[in-house]
């Protein structure tokens, strides 16, 4: 699947236009913005979640009968009521956090999310989940057509993803999103000091806008290049950012911390990205045990977001940002051998922040695969069979958080009118 | 031959080209410089024994320097040989069968508590005598695909790293059955998922055993087949197993169940698909990735790897030797993979008084961290290695580089001092950039110019650093 990334280069990159805008235009830019923005946080738990191990459904026999294992017993999850099916819901015990957002309404579960012949490939999986385009899941991400809709000479900031690597989703035409991860370490170095170091930084940001002729490759490289040098001194103002509580001191805490510190100091960035990997569980899952698998990832999930939505709690910033979990697909229903899971179809996500309806949408699964009429699941039973096309999902949020038009940015019509958790 | 074909083969072929280096091959033809890269054993392979040594790249650790067992001194030794091999081609292959067979330490260290030697271990070198998988990968380099194939899937890290040693008759694991269908062989579309499911049966069993103290670096862990826990059904594919065109794997006996396993590596290695996807992954790592790979290439290729019984030394020379690779159009057409930016970079500036560790915490700002990929597709290649944060940790590399050198520069550069132009004449030399316009050129020589130029020792201590830095950061230096 490296070809789509490669195709999009091919396809892309002629089209690029770059913008070395002006530091007044971008100040002026984050003040129009300031205060009133919206920012959408897309929160990527690469390898697959498990999502029955996430949200549960805790009184269905079959889910202890087919994770002898790996199931929750009854009385450790964190009941949060149940869905329109009828279906008795809790949390993993370590999502503590996660249900005191529930409990404020500010976190909505939409279950069974996927679409028709899921992929269990973890990259055409994510490639799809990437373009919203099971058929052809190549060219642009859905984020990156959204923001080529915004128009050409966009801020360089306009989004802002805390990974290394460019996700699929956020490739698009006329943006190159920076990935800062640090911005303490989002700096200019040099070998020599005062003018020398100053002329070095200037011959840089002047060669980066030396595109040469016939070699959009090179263009391309110049169009990273020269964001980057256009973004030190205002990634630097969120490097100062101390934020309200402490985050967890790992990857998804310091991403997080760093979308706060962005949003803080107004940057103006209306899309991050932000990842948490290990999900890709075929193996010692541990989902209950103290520093298993699982529990670790559920903590890092827990610990991660709480303190990000006490930070923006307590700036007031809350109801500027909405977070959107997803992930490449969900697991089998049965555990494997290894005390693990392997590759599924649906799964569960959800969204949280200050604008957020929440609740529980759509309806958990039957999970007694013996009964081959069952609706909810596919595959012999194995998997779980999806209910809500994860497009409209993204349709909501483009319409209803973004101010974007769903249609265009996804090719067709995925608005579902039952989905009102934004 | 030319130096610019020597540096595009040299940067290809292996990691760039020190001064020395190019001075040596281009006194070959270029069929004899192919030849000396292809048939590497006649080079002593005695490149680990410089390591601390002076006139090479220094590395760094707290206490004893421990690269069989230590994970982060592995990636520094590693990155030495990049440097300072005189087998290029045996690295660089290495390192793609590394991306190919992408498999990480960390998930093999959570269940071996040696998962350091396991990756990386010289068996000779090794009180236990365990060969780490990189080694494995090594030695095979350019030998027969079928056993590579067949020696990683025995290969101890990779039945943690794929669950493969978790695979049982009663529950079987589809992981490694899935990526060795999906990543090592015939690639995605070219399988069924009942194909899957059939390939998790034929290697259920398929485990590792270990003995003795391994955390204390005398036990060993090496491959197992466990014949009580091998499914003894028969297995049917969607493609051919057998010559005969059989897709059906028959039962056979639990005891001699292993040759199941055997009998689907055979027919994933000898199958077309096979051949046309390795072809075209190693047209767009060594030849180009800025179009398609040109089908008749790929049909060479693909041709020979199958006529010679998957010879990768035929596949390989047939690509060097190809006018596809040769064509000026090739030079820096593919992206620098850091390693391949960060290794280039220290040949081409200087590397006494530098050391690798700071090359193997700059790789892993710039998104590359050796002996983890982050999954088993291995790095997200091609711009994908490009961001404004990845970008800016190339640029510092730079300039950490250049300000290491900052001496050997200036004293390099001092037989070049008497005009900026003849300066920056000779640097454009040692660092080759992707094609540029007359734009970049003058911003290069305003830089120099921008006080008046003397020569002096001060103003190249300055200069000649600074515009090593300016180089290494231009948007041209991250091709290869």
């Amino acid at each position: 699947m490296k070809l789509s990334r490669r195709a999009f280069m091919q396809g892309g990159v002629a089209a690029f236009t770059y913008s070395f805008a002006a530091p007044s235009f971008l100040c002026r830019l984050a003040e129009a913005q300031g205060q009133t923005s919206r920012s959408l946080v897309v929160l990527d738990l690469t390898g697959g979640n498990d999502s029955l191990s996430m949200l549960i459904p805790y009184n269905d026999s079959y889910y202890y009968s087919r994770r002898p294992t790996l199931a929750v017993p009854a009385g450790n999850v964190l009941q949060i009521g149940s869905d329109a099916s009828g279906v008795q819901l809790g949390l993993h015990p370590r999502l503590t956090g996660i249900k005191d957002i529930f409990n404020q309404g500010r976190l909505a579960f939409i279950q069974r999310t996927g679409y028709e012949n899921s992929s269990r490939s973890h990259f055409m999986g994510t490639d799809i989940w990437s373009t919203a385009n099971p058929a052809n899941a190549q060219g642009n991400g859905w984020l990156g057509r959204y923001l080529d809709s915004l128009g050409a000479s966009q801020d360089p900031l306009v989004a802002w993803n805390t990974f290394q690597q460019t996700p699929h989703s956020l490739q698009a035409n006329t943006v190159g999103v920076p990935s800062i991860s640090d911005p303490a370490r989002y700096a200019f170095n040099s070998p020599n000091t005062g003018s020398d170091a100053a002329l070095e930084r200037t011959t840089t940001q002047n060669i980066a806008s030396h595109i040469p002729v016939g070699q959009p490759h090179v263009a391309f490289v110049c169009g990273v290049a020269g964001d980057a040098m256009a973004t030190l001194d205002r990634v630097a103002t969120v490097a100062t950012y101390s934020p309200t509580v402490s985050y967890p001191t790992n990857g998804l805490g310091s991403a997080l911390k760093a979308v706060a510190g962005a949003m803080n100091k107004g940057i103006g960035t209306k899309v991050f990205w932000v990842q948490l990997g290990g999900f890709d569980t075929h193996s010692n899952q541990q989902v209950v045990q103290n520093n298993g698998a699982y529990m670790n990832l559920m903590a890092a999930l827990n610990d991660g977001l709480l303190a990000f939505y006490n930070d923006l709690s307590n700036q007031g910033l809350l109801s500027q940002a909405l977070i959107l979990q997803f992930s490449e697909f969900g697991r089998r229903v049965s555990e494997n051998g290894s005390g693990g899971t392997d590759h599924g179809a649906a799964s569960t996500l959800f969204v949280l922040g200050g604008g957020v309806r929440g609740g529980v949408y759509g309806t958990a699964a039957n999970l007694n695969m013996s009964d081959s009429a069952n609706p909810t699941l596919e595959n012999n039973g194995n998997d779980l069979k999806f209910e809500t096309d994860f497009r409209s999902v993204y349709a909501r949020v483009i319409d209803n958080w973004l101010g974007g038009d769903s249609v265009a940015a996804l090719g067709a019509d995925y608005r579902k009118s039952s989905l009102t958790f934004v | 031959m030319s130096d610019h074909l020597v540096q595009h083969l040299l940067r290809r072929a292996g990691f760039g080209s020190s001064p020395e280096e190019l001075a040596f091959y281009s006194q070959l033809s270029y069929g004899s410089a192919v030849d000396a890269l292809l048939n590497y054993e006649q080079f002593a392979d005695d490149v680990d024994s410089r390591i601390g040594t002076p006139g090479y790249a220094g590395v760094t650790s707290a206490g004893e320097f421990l690269p069989n067992s230590n994970i982060a001194h592995a990636r520094q030794r590693w990155a030495f040989r990049m440097v300072h091999s005189k087998r290029p081609l045996q690295e660089k292959m290495t390192l793609f069968w590394h991306n190919h067979f992408a498999t990480g330490y960390t998930k093999v260290r959570g269940v071996s508590p040696d998962g350091a030697r396991l990756m990386a271990a010289k068996a000779s070198e090794d009180a236990g005598g365990q060969q780490g998988q990189i080694e494995m990968l090594r030695s095979r380099a350019l030998g027969n695909f079928r056993d590579l194939l067949t020696e990683v899937s025995k290969d101890p890290a990779m039945t943690i790293w794929l669950d493969g040693y978790t695979n049982t008759k009663n529950k079987p694991q589809e992981n490694f059955a899935r990526e060795i269908m999906e990543l090592f062989t015939m690639g995605v579309g070219n399988y069924t998922e009942s194909d899957v499911y059939a390939g998790a049966k034929v290697f259920t069993g398929w485990t590792f055993t270990t003995s003795g103290d391994r955390q204390g670096g005398t036990g060993t862990t090496s491959f197992a087949f466990n014949a009580n826990q091998h499914d003894t059904s028969a297995k049917t594919f969607s493609f051919s197993i057998y010559p005969d065109g059989g897709k059906t794997i028959q039962p056979r006996s639990a005891q001699s169940g292993m040759q199941d396993g055997l009998d689907l590596i055979t027919a994933l290695a000898g199958n077309p698909n096979t051949a046309r996807y390795l072809a075209k992954k190693l047209i767009r790592f060594f030849v180009s990735e800025l179009s398609e790979p040109d089908p008749g290439l790929v049909n060479t290729l693909a041709n020979t790897y199958l006529a010679s019984g998957y010879s990768m030394k035929l596949v390989m020379r047939e690509l060097l030797m190809s006018s596809q690779f040769t064509d000026t159009a090739a030079y820096f057409s593919r992206y620098a993979w850091p390693v391949e930016f960060v290794a280039r970079a220290i040949k081409e500036v200087g590397w006494a008084g530098y050391s690798l560790n700071d090359a193997v915490t700059a790789l892993g700002n710039m998104g590359q961290v050796l002996y983890e990929p982050p999954d088993v597709a291995g790095w997200d290649l091609g711009p994908n290695w490009f961001s404004s944060g990845t970008m800016l940790a190339r640029m510092n590399l730079g300039s950490t580089l250049a300000a290491n050198q900052k001496f050997n520069l200036r004293d390099a550069a001092r037989p070049y001092g008497k005009t900026s132009d003849a300066l920056l004449s000779w640097m454009l030399d040692r660092m080759p950039l992707a094609p540029y316009n007359s734009g970049t050129y003058d911003e290069l020589r305003n830089f120099l110019n921008a006080t008046k130029w003397t020569g002096s020792d001060s103003q190249l201590l300055v200069k000649a650093s600074g515009l090593a830095h300016i180089i290494l950061a231009t948007p041209q230096y991250q091709f290869v």
